[in-house]
């Protein structure tokens, strides 16, 4: 199981790395959505899968799952969402102004 | 703190009130006040000068003691040679600077910078300590460029100034990286400590590297061949500067640093190679040279070119009878030129030019001028005339060049060709010293066409170079005056043991010396007579190799190179920015894993993967590839939908449940917003063509990464659990100390709360910066 999920946040990885290199601004953002998602697999695969049952006391089991990547997890998924909205109006406020989502055309305006 | 310490600092501290005397009485001219501190300072050297020469002074200063940095001063022989020089020239440069500059002149900056670089010239010669001798041979760089640039509102004054501050700075540089090897080696910063250690130099394997880089800094500041260059354009500065700094005494630090470790690097052949070779290539590139220039101070400046690289010769020789010559050469060459170099500038003040193809026939206006020039050229060629100190020292020259073969067996194997050089050298100074007397003073004053009517220089302007002319004579006259009490003490401080140093008044007729200077005279009047011919010389050596192209040359190149490095790599896109990191990423970090990390797969403690789990990974994985092609927009945030939703329901097979939870809340809001921004943006059509070669380096950057991720996360596995979680003390601790039982919750607002605090104030800025984005443009577009 850990290594397929490997294999799936490598995969994550190259689309949002592939989207990133793209000239369109939405798909750089897109491409940093699929980053997050990769990284946050990663980081829950390191912790081992799948060895107990959810984090929630009961007296009956005796066996859960790490907690601890799951509090970063959340954490991570949390401040990913900030900044992806953040840069979601941006690229709404900079389409705006300069009139082009081009990436290789951003080259900065006149009043600046 | 010792009277030698505050006659360093003295004209340092003098210059801070330059200004205010400048500004204070503006009718009196500022030099009058700078005036009693160098004589001051003067006759004070004059005064322990006696002392002195028995028993040397030293006195400390704690500065930095913990790094072995102190304010130590030390008083021999050399030193005070060369305090005396810098004292006593200053002070008739300064007497001679209050009649050539106007009183509209910014006199207050130009008397701060040259009291700054005489003390700046005082700390390098009595500085005991390498790193503070280091410390002024910079200042004296600076103020030299803060001079040279004087009047900064010419083109080439500010070159001249840009052009000796990046050479001497290198020069400079170099000679501190080998202060550094040589305290290292020694386990010193003092120099007379380090002198006489002379084996553990010589023997250490870094001696060659340290040689080079301190001769370096020594030719560059001695402008010694092909450092040279900067000289001649220093010459934009005012006379008094080019005769104070570019002739007397900032140009001899090279030599007086040479002259300083002579003691201890004599021994060495490559020391006599490079100080000799370097000294008689720059005696006669630079006498050749001064034949062809048609600037009187363009003359003077290759004339002490070749002169220091004489001076540099005698000190590579080695011998009692060249360091004798080399001293005794230091101070008539700071007699004769200084005055020539005033006398240029009378010339230049009262005629308006200083092309000496202009000048003509001067005799009969400046006949006290004439005097001056004649005596002192005619010092500088040597001429077989007793009366003058340039023709002992030159003797002493060839002397020297003809004894060089009983030093030793180097020394012997390239003895016979030495007096060559020496004898091609003073052929040519011989030459343009006749030239830079006879073809102003002499011939029809009618030919004249002057910019200014010309007419003898005021008294005041005459005094300073008729007190060295005065010097001249009188030294050549009893050269024992000062031999007993000046030169015997520096040349036993260079040599480090006792000097024979009688300097005879006349050798007698035949002996191989004087014949050389008969010869020199004979062949020099030959050389001067038929100058014209050399033209055709000259054309092909320097030719187009000369120093000057190749310096401007690696200058341009130097700036079009970095600014051509620039412009490839700082293209302003930024997807080039990224695939620049990200080809050093996959680089670094995939030659490490090649490299260092043995991949082996260890599968035993592995969960085993069901088929739904199976197909939602499929689908995860499908649709993040599906979202390369995607050029639809609606399409495309549904698909991204599809992956969040996915990476919702793998944690929910994760067991983790408030995961899933935030997970879903957040992938819906994030698609609600896209939808909401997509509706304001255009269409995402298709894209144009890229360049395959782009399109090939955006594929391979994005598997690379995606293998390396892959790669990294699997083989991490292999280390097992060898170190115990701490997550055991959460689960423990949770409910006991936490009073929760969700453990993920407690670890979000109890154990780890910091995070939570953190995270919660990046949603509260982020919230304000998109508000702060829509509002204010939004009001700005209003208006």
């Amino acid at each position: 199981m850990e290594y397929a999920v490997s294999i799936l946040a490598g995969l994550l990885f190259a689309s949002g790395v592939y989207l990133l290199m793209e000239k369109r601004l939405l798909k750089v953002v897109i491409g940093t959505v699929l980053l997050s998602h990769g990284a946050h697999l990663m980081i829950l695969t390191m912790g081992g899968l799948k060895k107990g049952a959810p984090p929630l006391l009961d007296d009956s089991i005796s066996q859960y799952t790490d907690p601890l990547p799951q509090a970063l997890i959340l954490t991570s998924i949390v401040i990913s969402f900030g900044v992806t909205s953040f840069l979601l109006v941006l690229a709404y406020r900079t389409y705006k102004t300069v009139k082009t989502d081009q990436v290789d055309q951003l080259r900065g305006t006149d009043d600046e | 703190m010792h009277l030698l310490h505050v006659a360093i600092v003295l004209p340092l501290m003098y210059a801070l009130f330059a200004g205010l005397f400048a500004r204070w009485k503006r009718t009196i001219h500022t030099g009058w006040f700078i005036l009693p501190l160098p004589a001051l300072l003067f006759i004070y050297f004059i005064s322990i000068l006696p002392g002195v020469s028995q028993a040397p002074l030293f006195a400390s200063l704690h500065w930095i003691p913990s790094l072995n940095i102190n304010f130590d001063v030390y008083a021999d022989g050399l030193a005070l040679l060369f305090s005396l020089l810098i004292t006593g020239i200053g002070s008739l440069v300064i007497l001679y600077s209050i009649f050539y500059l106007h009183t509209s002149e910014k006199l207050g900056h130009f008397y701060t910078y040259l009291l700054i670089f005489m003390s700046a010239m005082l700390g390098i010669v009595l500085s005991d300590n390498l790193f503070v001798l280091y410390t002024f041979w910079e200042l004296t760089s600076i103020s030299s460029f803060l001079l040279i640039g004087f009047w900064n509102h010419r083109d080439k004054a500010r070159y001249g100034a840009q052009k000796s501050l990046l050479i001497t700075v290198a020069g400079g540089l170099s000679m501190l990286g080998a202060f550094f090897m040589l305290s290292h080696v020694t386990g010193t910063s003092s120099i007379r400590t380090l002198l006489l250690q002379t084996e553990t130099i010589l023997e250490h394997p870094l001696f060659p590297v340290m040689l080079i880089l301190i001769l370096f800094g020594a030719f560059a500041k001695s402008a010694q061949f092909p450092f040279h260059i900067w000289l001649p354009d220093a010459m934009e500065a005012p006379t008094p500067v080019s005769a104070y700094l570019h002739s007397a005494t900032m140009v001899k630090a090279g030599l007086y640093l040479v002259a300083r470790f002579s003691m201890a690097f004599t021994p060495s052949d490559l020391f006599f190679i490079l100080v000799t070779g370097v000294g008689l290539l720059t005696l006669c590139w630079g006498s050749y040279l001064a034949l062809k220039q048609t600037d009187l101070k363009a003359i003077l400046a290759y004339s002490t070119i070749s002169q220091l690289g004489m001076i540099m010769a005698m000190l590579g020789f080695g011998s009692s009878t060249a360091i004798l010559g080399a001293v005794f050469h230091i101070f008539n060459h700071a007699t004769f030129k200084g005055s020539l170099f005033m006398v240029a500038g009378i010339i230049d003040h009262e005629t308006g030019t200083r092309d000496i193809r202009r000048l003509r026939g001067l005799l009969t206006f400046m006949p006290i001028t004439a005097t001056l020039t004649l005596i002192a050229t005619f010092s500088m060629a040597g001429v077989p005339m007793p009366i003058l100190n340039g023709f002992l020292s030159k003797e002493m020259f060839f002397t020297a060049a003809t004894e060089l073969a009983k030093e030793g067996s180097l020394q012997a194997a390239v003895a016979p060709y030495v007096p060559i050089f020496a004898v091609f050298g003073s052929i040519f100074t011989f030459a343009y010293s006749m030239f830079l007397f006879f073809r102003p003073f002499t011939g029809s004053k009618d030919e004249a066409d002057f910019p200014n009517k010309p007419h003898e220089a005021p008294a005041g302007m005459l005094i300073s170079p008729s007190i060295l002319v005065a010097l001249v004579i009188v030294i050549g006259l009893f050269p024992n005056l000062i031999a007993g009490v000046l030169l015997a003490p520096a040349t036993e401080s260079i040599l480090g043991g006792k000097a024979v140093t009688d300097i005879y008044f006349w050798h007698g007729f035949f002996n191989l010396p004087f014949l050389l200077s008969c010869l020199v005279a004979t062949a020099g009047i030959l050389v001067y007579f038929f100058r014209k011919r050399l033209d055709g010389m000259y054309r092909i050596l320097p030719g187009k190799a000369s120093g000057n192209r190749l310096f401007d040359g690696l200058v341009y190149s130097l700036e079009a190179g970095s600014s051509r490095v620039n412009g490839r790599i700082m293209t302003g896109s930024l997807t080039d920015y990224f695939q620049i990191i990200l080809v050093f990423f996959v680089g670094v970090v995939g030659y490490t894993i090649v490299e260092k990390m043995p991949l082996d797969f260890m599968s035993s403690q592995l969960a085993s993967v069901e088929w739904y789990e199976w197909l939602i990974l499929l689908v995860i994985g499908l649709s993040a590839i599906v979202t390369l092609f995607i050029h639809h927009r609606i399409a495309l945030i549904l698909v991204i939908g599809v992956t969040g939703y996915g990476v919702a329901l793998l944690f929910v097979m994760f067991r983790a449940p408030d995961l899933a939870l935030t997970q879903l809340v957040i992938e819906t809001v994030t698609v609600a917003l896209f939808l909401l921004c997509f509706a304001h943006m255009p269409r995402l059509e298709k894209p144009g063509k890229k360049a395959p070669i782009r399109k090939i380096l955006q594929i391979v950057l994005s598997v690379g990464v995606g293998v390396i991720v892959a790669v990294t996360g699997i083989s991490s596995f292999r280390f097992g659990d060898q170190f115990e979680k701490i997550s055991a003390y959460f689960l423990e601790t949770s409910y006991t100390l936490g009073g929760g039982k969700n453990v993920v919750n407690t670890i979000l607002v109890d154990m780890r709360g910091l995070d939570t605090m953190l995270e919660i104030a990046v949603l509260g800025l982020a919230a304000i910066g998109i508000y702060v984005m829509i509002k204010v443009r939004d009001r700005e577009e209003l208006k």
